[in-house]
């Protein structure tokens, strides 16, 4: 049984100019788990995220973290919260060293510099800690973010856009310490605007537009749908109707009856594409050509976002 | 209590006036001796004692004051500007922190900063003109009394600003000519009566007469009103903080 350790409910936020960055928001994390939110710019990922973090009031609902509300009990839940927001900001006169030790100190963590050492030299950046961060990088100091956020040993990590203009080397390095930290139980929530990202990392997906949340699902129930394939054939004669011979497949008649599509799953054993087509040879339909699709998660994100609100 | 994080942000920002240690102390201690060259010396040789004390020195207590009023002022707003101005304030925002913490971290930093200071400066006027300190307590006591308050100010200011020109708006067009109508130059017995009445409005009369009260018990206010109105300006600071913070204004959106 999966435990929650992220409770939004009816969560709304209006900022004082009047936009509504979200609406009734409800979403359950659980324990352990990578979660990934997809949303075009101005979904509401930073906000959301802003809010359980403590960075920006809400306007009505609430927000439990590890079974403690994020107002009420604010010392609790964000103590247990580490973050890397979007924004490259950090403190350019600092060194790497000093900024990370402050961040721990900040959470209230007995000062532990094996523990920042291991953290430095996981991220690569042991060679750095002495330099100042105005020296460093992009990349670099997106590792001295993570770094911050992981300095006192938060429970849930939250990734804003982590891997936005960063080169691919750094993503798989990257995508390496989430992995890590996700076995030793940390629970991890990240945006992207990369799919492939939240395909390769994510337990669950969560799709976020205009404020609210369209769809959350587990990342295998979507690759399901994901999983079928149309095999479309272009017929030399157009049929009316699928002929009885064929109604044992999946078949679809389109484009006027010129076209016969067939859904199958790429994941099953047997396509049924052999068989098919031997069926269509012996019922004496003629074909001129043959296509295959398949729908990307991609393609279901656009589809979904783009759905009239 | 979260102990760690007020001693977290308080070495932190102590840190950023080591590093910037030219600007932080060397240059207010440059002025202020450049101000002893010329009221003290120049100009100061030309007039008779004040209130029965040498010119030179009765100007001391009043120039450590303008120094530890700018500072402290200019200390705080610029602490909590700062990571406001570059994002960074996120992180102190997303900590286990309550909003008492974070002002005792950057207020302490700050106040510690003008109060080391206006030691400074008071061990160099020591060696220009020849100096006594009738109550060294009390002279502390007013000295942390306005570090204190002014660093609050200061953050206040911090946290109001929403560009560079504002933040250098409320210390040059308020605190420094209140600091020098307030008496750092000359008593306000020297002023006609009009302008004396007039005087009585600025705050910054009453913390330099108890400070030089401390010195040579001369005042231009009895020290239980100076001490009284400190105290209520370090409470309508502290009363102004607590709002900020409850209101999360300019803080969170």
């Amino acid at each position: 049984m999966m435990e929650t350790i992220i409770s939004v409910s009816q969560l709304s936020k209006t900022y004082a100019g009047g936009f509504q960055a979200l609406k009734a928001v409800d979403l359950e994390i659980e324990k352990g788990e990578i979660f990934a939110l997809l949303g075009p710019n101005g979904a509401g990922k930073t906000t959301l995220i802003g809010i359980i973090c403590g960075i920006l009031n809400p306007s009505e609902g609430s927000v439990s973290v590890g079974g403690h509300d994020i107002i009420e009990d604010f010392i609790k839940t964000r103590s247990m919260i580490g973050l890397v927001p979007q924004e490259l900001t950090t403190d350019t006169f600092e060194t790497v060293w000093t900024t990370v030790t402050f961040s721990r100190g900040l959470f209230g963590k007995k000062a532990d510099p094996k523990h920042i050492e291991d953290l430095l030299k996981k991220l690569s950046l042991w060679e750095k800690k002495d330099s100042r961060i105005m020296a460093l990088s992009g990349g670099m100091k997106r590792r001295v973010m993570i770094a911050k956020a992981l300095s006192h040993e938060p429970k849930i990590l939250f990734l804003d856009e982590p891997t936005a203009g960063v080169d691919v080397e750094l993503r798989k390095d990257m995508w390496e310490v989430v992995k890590v930290l996700r076995e030793s139980g940390v629970t991890i929530i990240l945006t992207t605007h990369y799919i492939e990202e939240a395909e390769e990392m994510a337990d669950r997906i969560g799709v976020i537009n205009n404020g609210e949340i369209v769809l959350v699902d587990a990342k295998t129930e979507l690759m399901r749908k994901l999983g079928t394939k149309q095999l479309t054939i272009e017929l030399q004669q157009p049929l009316d109707r699928i002929p009885a011979a064929l109604s044992s497949h999946d078949l679809e008649l389109a484009a006027e009856g010129t076209q016969l599509v067939y859904t199958y799953d790429t994941q099953a054993e047997r396509t049924g594409i052999t068989t098919l087509l031997n069926e269509l040879y012996q019922a004496g339909i003629k074909f001129k050509d043959l296509s295959t699709s398949q729908s990307s998660l991609e393609d279901i994100f656009v589809n979904l976002v783009k759905r009239p609100s | 209590m979260n102990l760690r994080a007020v001693r977290a942000i308080y070495l932190f920002e102590m840190n950023r006036t080591w590093r910037t240690i030219a600007q932080s102390i060397v240059a207010p201690v440059v002025s202020t001796v450049l101000y002893f060259v010329v009221f003290g010396g120049a100009i100061g040789s030309r007039i008779t004692e004040v209130d029965g004390v040498s010119y030179g020195t009765f100007i001391v207590p009043g120039l450590i004051m303008l120094s530890v009023l700018t500072q402290s002022v200019a200390n705080a707003s610029f602490g909590i500007y700062i990571p406001r101005f570059t994002g960074t304030i996120y992180e102190v925002l997303s900590a286990p922190i309550t909003f008492f913490e974070i002002v005792l971290g950057y207020v302490g930093a700050a106040a510690t900063k003008s109060i080391i200071l206006g030691l400074i400066i008071l061990g160099t006027a020591s060696l220009i003109v020849p100096l006594q300190v009738a109550h060294p307590f009390w002279m502390m006591l007013f000295l942390v009394l306005t570090a204190v308050t002014f660093s609050l100010l200061g953050f206040i200011i911090g946290i109001w600003a929403d560009s560079f020109e504002k933040l250098q708006v409320v210390p040059l067009l308020v605190i420094t000519p209140l600091a020098f109508l307030g008496g750092s130059f000359y008593s306000i017995n020297m002023l006609p009566p009009f302008w004396q009445t007039v005087t009585l409005f600025n705050p910054m009369v009453y913390l330099i007469s108890g400070f030089r009260w401390s010195f040579y018990e001369i005042a231009d206010v009895s020290l239980e009103v100076s001490l009284g109105m400190v105290t209520l300006f370090l409470v309508v600071c502290l009363l102004m903080v607590r709002w900020i913070f409850k209101t999360g204004y300019r803080l969170k959106g």
